[in-house]
């Protein structure tokens, strides 16, 4: 039973963390009809100004040091996302497979900056002490970053919700995704909001990578590319376009990861996830949400 | 018989490369008969052929796969297991792997032309990926995991093993090149051929003719993995090894570097990408060892480092600037007039 608890809140941890780059993912689809592939960068971004502000700020405490290196990832995570847009997307409106094109020669050419200075092993990035210790409920041993990100993919679900059905902004990329033509017709510059939408995605994907730095405790190059794998299985398995149906899709698929994992075998909850794609396509092509664009 | 003057004159004349002792300063490392080079012509001409069968699916058929790394790999993997760890006969070897990875393509295609589009590329990236996990997890030891593992070269026919042999390999990546450039010519010429550029510029209408996209598709994406598995199979001739490197997903979006740095829904163009690309990548490297480059400060040194980095930026201008890539050079003005006089709002049709 503890073993079931502690798969179960790891396996939401994880789907914690595909939500948080998938819903991203999602909307920037959603709205533009982009598929982003350059959202892996934005993770690796803030991964990478994390640890360099935190070995920059080498005699602060711990806990304020991790704070504001966290707060300088999610900043340049977002700016750098938006700078996408604005430089490389919006000269190619209209043209779907080269916007495509872009963000993969993008995605290859951070990767191999990154490595070329500062290599492509792992770096240590040294998270507050609790994160790293344990709670033990119903005798279950669990690691204390995942509350954490559980927590806050959870507000920022909310916080998403509230954005797109509360605001003037929200409204308008709702209907972007609806029928852009139309609003475009409206007299509305829904440019503003492909750019808007690209920070929100932009920052959602640098909470991911503070949040797995947490989990992971280092960041090398290639960790922002091998998440945004499973985001892009959880995006096609939630309907492209439904942040709803993003969510839901995140959940099943980190805790299909976690439970095939230890019940079958390791390194087969990865398989899984795919088999679980293939079902999924074969029964609901559209995926769950059937939102599909 | 004009058409296929130049292509045959071509081949012929590359066949001859291995007898010639040129030095050519700068671009090889040694005279051009030397194993060395052989190994990178070979390469280079291996890769301007699977970059070929890539743009089947993508210039010609207009199908974003993700996933093309996935049928090269079961090339190089299960050519090499069956090899290795089954100790089968080399011919045996070769019929099987290329019977797995045509079925394992019509069963794959099948199941991701369902849905289309950005869908269809995120499907194929996923089932490359489980191939990839596949690999790395080393079931049964076959694959040996990260590292991968050696081919046992008893099983090899001997004309094609040690260093003096290279000849024979570079014949062998030539004639891959050959053989692909061939198929998908004779292809586009077939019916088949001509629904799929149908499909690629506008599917509904086919469906509105009386056809069915999705046969036609599943054609194209079966011709073109059967091709890659061939691929697979020289390459691991060529590296005498199986390595992760080749089922991961920038596997095929290096595919797709090459293609589209080269030009797509063109034969010349998608094999003169892969050959420049797989040239690029290997020369840049041993460039930014060189004299020239490490006096350089570091800001500009330290990308140059990586061929990737230059790769990726010049796949970046190339889509802003050089749409039809490289081969169509000659429209760029056309396409810079284009660009500065945008109007406000592009919208496609739907």
């Amino acid at each position: 039973m503890s073993t079931f608890l502690l798969l179960t809140i790891t396996g939401l941890g994880l789907g914690a963390m595909y939500f948080l780059i998938a819903s991203g993912l999602s909307l920037i689809y959603g709205l533009m009809g982009v598929l982003n592939f350059a959202h892996g960068i934005f993770i690796t971004v803030a991964g990478y100004t994390l640890w360099f502000v935190e070995s920059k700020l080498g005699d602060v405490p711990v806990l304020p040091r991790f704070l504001i290196a966290a707060l300088a990832g999610l900043v340049v995570g977002t700016v750098f996302a938006a700078l996408t847009e604005l430089v490389l997307i919006r000269p190619l409106y209209g043209r779907h497979i080269e916007q495509v094109l872009v963000t993969v020669g993008l995605a290859l050419a951070v990767t191999a900056l990154v490595t070329a200075i500062w290599g492509s092993d792992a770096r240590v990035v040294a998270a507050p002490g609790w994160t790293g210790q344990t709670t033990t409920i119903f005798g279950a041993h669990i690691p204390n970053d995942r509350w954490i990100e559980i927590a806050t993919a959870v507000i920022v679900l909310f916080a998403l919700e509230a954005f797109l059905r509360r605001t003037r902004y929200g409204l308008i990329v709702r209907a972007g995704v609806e029928n852009r033509a139309m609003v475009t017709a409206l007299g509305i510059d829904v440019r503003k909001s492909f750019t808007l939408v690209f920070a929100i995605g932009g920052l959602a994907a640098g909470i991911a990578g503070v949040l797995y730095t947490l989990y992971s405790t280092t960041v090398d190059p290639q960790q922002g590319t091998s998440l945004v794998i499973f985001a892009f299985i959880v995006v096609v398995i939630g309907g492209l376009g439904s942040i709803r149906g993003t969510a839901w899709a995140a959940i099943i698929v980190g805790l299909v990861q976690q439970y095939a994992n230890y019940y079958a075998s390791s390194g087969l909850g990865d398989l899984s996830v795919v088999l679980l794609l293939g079902i999924v396509l074969i029964a609901r092509p559209r995926g769950l949400s059937g939102s599909f664009a | 018989m004009k058409r296929f003057a130049i292509p045959a004159a071509i081949v012929v004349a590359l066949a001859f490369v291995p007898r010639l002792s040129v030095d050519l300063p700068y671009v090889f490392q040694g005279g051009l008969n030397t194993p060395g080079t052989l190994e990178l012509l070979a390469l280079c001409l291996l890769f301007g052929g699977l970059a070929l069968s890539y743009d089947l699916l993508f210039g010609f058929t207009g199908l974003l796969s993700f996933g093309h790394a996935l049928y090269f790999a079961v090339g190089v993997y299960i050519a090499a297991i069956a090899m290795t760890r089954w100790h089968w006969d080399f011919w045996v070897s070769v019929a099987f792997t290329a019977l797995v990875g045509f079925l394992l393509a019509i069963v794959l295609g099948a199941v991701s032309l369902r849905v289309a589009g950005i869908a269809f590329a995120m499907v194929t990236l996923a089932f490359a990926q489980a191939g990839s996990i596949l690999a790395l997890k080393n079931p049964y030891n076959w694959t040996g995991g990260e590292e991968g593992f050696g081919v046992d070269y008893h099983q090899l026919p001997t004309w094609t093993v040690g260093i003096l042999n290279t000849k024979h390999l570079y014949w062998i990546a030539l004639a891959y090149a050959a053989l692909v450039f061939a198929v998908v010519r004779w292809a586009i010429n077939s019916s088949p051929g001509h629904v799929w550029q149908a499909i690629r510029e506008n599917e509904l209408r086919v469906q509105v003719l009386g056809l069915r996209p999705y046969t036609y598709k599943l054609m194209s994406y079966v011709l073109a993995s059967v091709l890659a598995t061939i691929g697979g199979i020289v390459y691991l001739l060529l590296l005498g090894g199986a390595n992760t490197d080749v089922t991961t997903a920038s596997f095929t979006l290096t595919l797709l570097l090459m293609v589209v740095i080269g030009g797509t829904g063109s034969r010349w163009g998608a094999m003169i990408g892969g050959i420049l690309y797989t040239f690029a990548n290997h020369r840049l490297g041993d460039l930014s060892s060189s004299h020239a480059v490490s006096s350089l400060p570091s800001v500009i040194r330290t990308p140059l480092q990586q061929p990737l980095f230059i790769l990726g930026v010049l796949f970046i201008l190339v889509v802003f600037f050089v749409p039809g890539g490289l081969t169509r050079i000659g429209q760029v003005g056309a396409r810079l007039d284009r660009i500065l006089r945008r109007p406000a709002v592009q919208e496609e049709v739907t």
